[in-house]
């Protein structure tokens, strides 16, 4: 283990070296002081997944998957021999667990505490609930303390509730997909998520069902020293289609944050599932998530990923092609600032015939900021007719910035089409020159190029989100100008 | 009405001074003309007077309207008053001319204050018009891939949006066939007006058969040497650059 004190001095050194600490960058950046009904306290062993499990009154089985994941936690090394060493910063022992107010989320926002209401209000959540989501779901810290789905969807059969109701409510459709997309095992975070998990989503589209509005979930840290170990799983019976999209912030702490995340999609023949992320957390939460989707015949899952943020993001979105001509895709943008490490890319695992996966991924690294792309493709010998596309561009702002490919692409026989594009490209000062010769300031124009360079992803974001993403890239642009 | 006024302007890249004594004093509805040969520092004279952050001015003064603008950012400067029309215009992509335009337009309000969508393209669509622009044009990502032509008028098209007090052109024929030039020259004519200065910037004659200047000053070694009206442009054309060259060092000897 490390030094007890390893994770509160890193950040600080990580603040002292960023030129836009101390400003406010963004809405997320504020905390209200909560009292917590429920707390494991700090510090991570059999006892706490005990008391997890406890205060949820989960079944025996979730329990001894709980344990049985703690030891597989335990166990794994951490992935220092291909990640960062950054990772050895995060002291387990100083992380509190679970902290929640309640243990079931209101249906209607009047009857969410005023100090948790506030927040989420200053967020706006209930203001674009209103205008065009067909669900909400606020998690803040452990527990959703919000989930609603409008009438009209909710008649069609649509299950949206957070995973600790899905468990209880809806244990066979739960039991039948949990964890089989991302075994406990997958990774050691995967792992820690699976011993400590909590709130999350849980989605069931029925057949046939499209659901023409988002669903959304708003995930929000706001307790120092924390863990955020929601688990996410969606099912798009045959045929039925749903658009999720997440929103994640935390305030800005001396100290990290935890977040990890586990979500599993499944997508059943010829259903559509859309999963949309839209990240800012403060520069002091290592996000170490693991997402993947399981495509069946004819099925297709989009994963649309926006990373900005962060002191480390480990993200790697994948789909399984499991069924003939299913489809996978992953959008990805990722802006590292000053002090931040976005680790991101793709996977696509072609099992069978016809199968196609496209991969876009953009990352901007600005200052001393870092940017990785990793991407795996695999497509099998026995597979015919299977395609890949793969793009990666990459945009340095100063030349301290760095980025990095590491791009595997196993396509055994002849009977499959693959096509790579990678490029790196700079922000130089004659363009900088040339805006700032229009009347806008250095902020301004750097914002405006990594803006372009995005561009033609953002277009095929729904209109509120790429309204976002374009505000956040403006707050992180114009602050990073020293 | 407006002066630029550009007094005994000294200015360097690293240790080597390019600029180094240059007067020079336009007015508002003046078009003036730098000429001379290549690396007199015609092209650092624009740009240090628009604030590249290359070059150091190390003696002198620019004032706009009165006012020291040398302790200006370049976008101070280009919101004061002052364009630019790059002999190399950046590509931007990804960003659209009109957006690009927006943003630039947007930049010159007030803090608070939002621009109006619907005027603001009723407006560039009346100097597009103007122009004989192709309405098609201004979705294009700016420069990105554009010919020499397109890239100038692009420079135009944000000149006359922009409306600046004085607008500085840096070889705006280089790199232009006949047919570009002429269209190019036609714009500029058209914002020309009692609201405009010009200083143009050129190492051909032929840009003054189609804007035709008021003055004409011939820069040799970081200074102008000579000035004139538009006769001096043709006399130098006739007599090439030499016959400068000769009179100068007839007269320091």
């Amino acid at each position: 283990m490390n030094s007890p004190s390893a994770l509160e001095t890193a950040p600080a050194a990580t603040a002292a070296g960023n030129p836009v600490a101390g400003i406010d960058q963004s809405r997320g950046d504020f905390k209200y002081d909560v009292t917590y009904e429920f707390d494991a306290g700090t510090g991570l062993n059999d006892k706490t997944v005990d008391y997890i499990s406890g205060v949820k009154k989960e079944a025996a089985w979730i329990r001894e998957f709980r344990q049985n994941a703690l030891k597989v936690f335990q166990s794994k090394p951490m992935p220092t021999s291909w990640a960062t060493r950054d990772l050895d910063n995060i002291n387990f022992d100083k992380i509190r667990y679970y902290l929640a107010s309640g243990q079931k989320p209101k249906r209607t926002w009047d009857e969410v505490p005023d100090d948790i209401k506030k927040t989420f209000e200053r967020l706006g959540i209930p203001e674009q609930e209103r205008k065009y989501l067909a669900g909400v779901e606020a998690q803040f810290d452990s527990e959703a303390a919000y989930s609603n789905i409008k009438d009209i969807v909710a008649k069609q059969g649509v299950i949206f509730v957070n995973s600790t109701e899905g468990l209880r409510e809806h244990p066979e459709l739960f039991k039948k997909w949990f964890g089989k997309v991302i075994p406990t095992g997958d990774n050691k975070f995967s792992a820690l998520n699976s011993a400590v998990f909590s709130g999350g989503s849980f989605i069931y589209v029925p057949k046939g069902v499209k659901v023409a509005q988002p669903l959304q979930a708003y995930f929000r840290i706001n307790a120092e020293n924390f863990g955020q170990f929601e688990r996410t799983l969606i099912i798009a019976d045959e045929g039925a289609e749903v658009t999720y999209m997440e929103g994640c912030t935390a305030p800005k702490f001396s100290t990290s944050t935890l977040h990890s995340a586990v979500v599993e999609l499944v997508a059943l023949k010829g259903a559509k599932i859309q999963y949309i992320t839209v990240q800012n957390w403060a520069n002091n939460v290592f996000n170490l998530v693991t997402k993947r989707g399981l495509a069946h015949e004819e099925a297709e899952i989009k994963w649309i990923d926006c990373n900005i943020g962060s002191r480390l993001t480990m993200k790697y979105p994948g789909v399984i092609l499991k069924g003939r001509k299913a489809r996978g895709e992953v959008i990805s943008i990722a802006l590292a600032n000053d002090g931040q490490h976005q680790d991101t890319g793709a996977k696509m695992i072609h099992a069978a015939d016809e199968t196609t996966s496209n991969i876009v991924a953009k990352s901007i690294s600005v200052g001393q900021g870092r940017s990785t792309y990793r991407g795996v493709v695999h497509i099998p010998k026995r597979l015919k007719g299977c395609k890949n596309n793969t793009e990666c561009d990459a945009l340095l702002i100063n030349t301290n910035s760095r980025t990095d490919t590491y791009p595997a692409i196993t396509v055994r026989g002849d009977r499959n089409y693959v096509q790579h594009e990678a490029s790196v490209s700079k922000v130089n000062e004659d363009m900088i020159f040339y805006m700032q010769q229009r009347g806008l300031t250095e902020g301004q124009a750097m914002s405006l190029a990594v803006n372009g360079f995005v561009n033609d992803l953002a277009r095929q974001f729904p209109m509120e989100y790429s309204v976002e993403l374009k505000r956040l890239i403006d707050l992180e642009m114009e602050g990073s100008v020293g | 009405m407006s002066t630029l006024v550009i007094k005994d302007l000294h200015a360097s890249i690293g240790e080597k001074e390019i600029v180094k004594g240059l007067s020079l004093t336009i007015k508002s509805g003046e078009v003036h003309a730098i000429m001379g040969p290549n690396g007199t520092g015609k092209s650092t004279l624009a740009k240090v007077v628009s604030g590249h952050p290359d070059y150091t001015v190390t003696g002198g003064d620019v004032l706009l309207d009165g006012v020291s603008i040398l302790t200006q950012e370049a976008d101070e400067r280009a919101r004061a008053g002052l364009f630019l029309a790059f002999q190399y215009p950046s590509e931007i992509p990804g960003v659209s001319i009109a957006n690009f335009l927006r943003a630039a337009v947007q930049a010159r309000m007030a803090e608070g204050e939002e621009i109006d969508a619907t005027a603001y393209y009723k407006r560039l669509y009346a100097k597009m018009d103007m122009l004989k622009i192709d309405r098609k044009f201004t979705s294009r990502s700016v420069n990105e891939g554009f010919s020499g032509g397109e890239k100038k008028r692009c420079e135009i098209l944000q000149m006359a949006m922009l409306e600046p007090k004085f607008a500085l052109m840096d070889e705006t024929d280089s790199g232009l066939d006949i047919d570009a030039l002429r269209i190019v020259s036609e714009g500029v004519n058209t914002l020309r007006g009692p609201n405009l200065g010009v200083l143009m910037i050129t190492h051909y004659q032929r840009l003054l058969n189609y804007i035709v200047p008021d003055f004409v000053h011939v820069m040799w070694d970081g200074r102008i040497v000579k000035s004139g009206d538009k006769s001096l442009a043709l006399e130098l054309e006739a007599k090439g650059y030499d016959w400068v060259k000769k009179e100068l060092a007839a007269a320091t000897a």
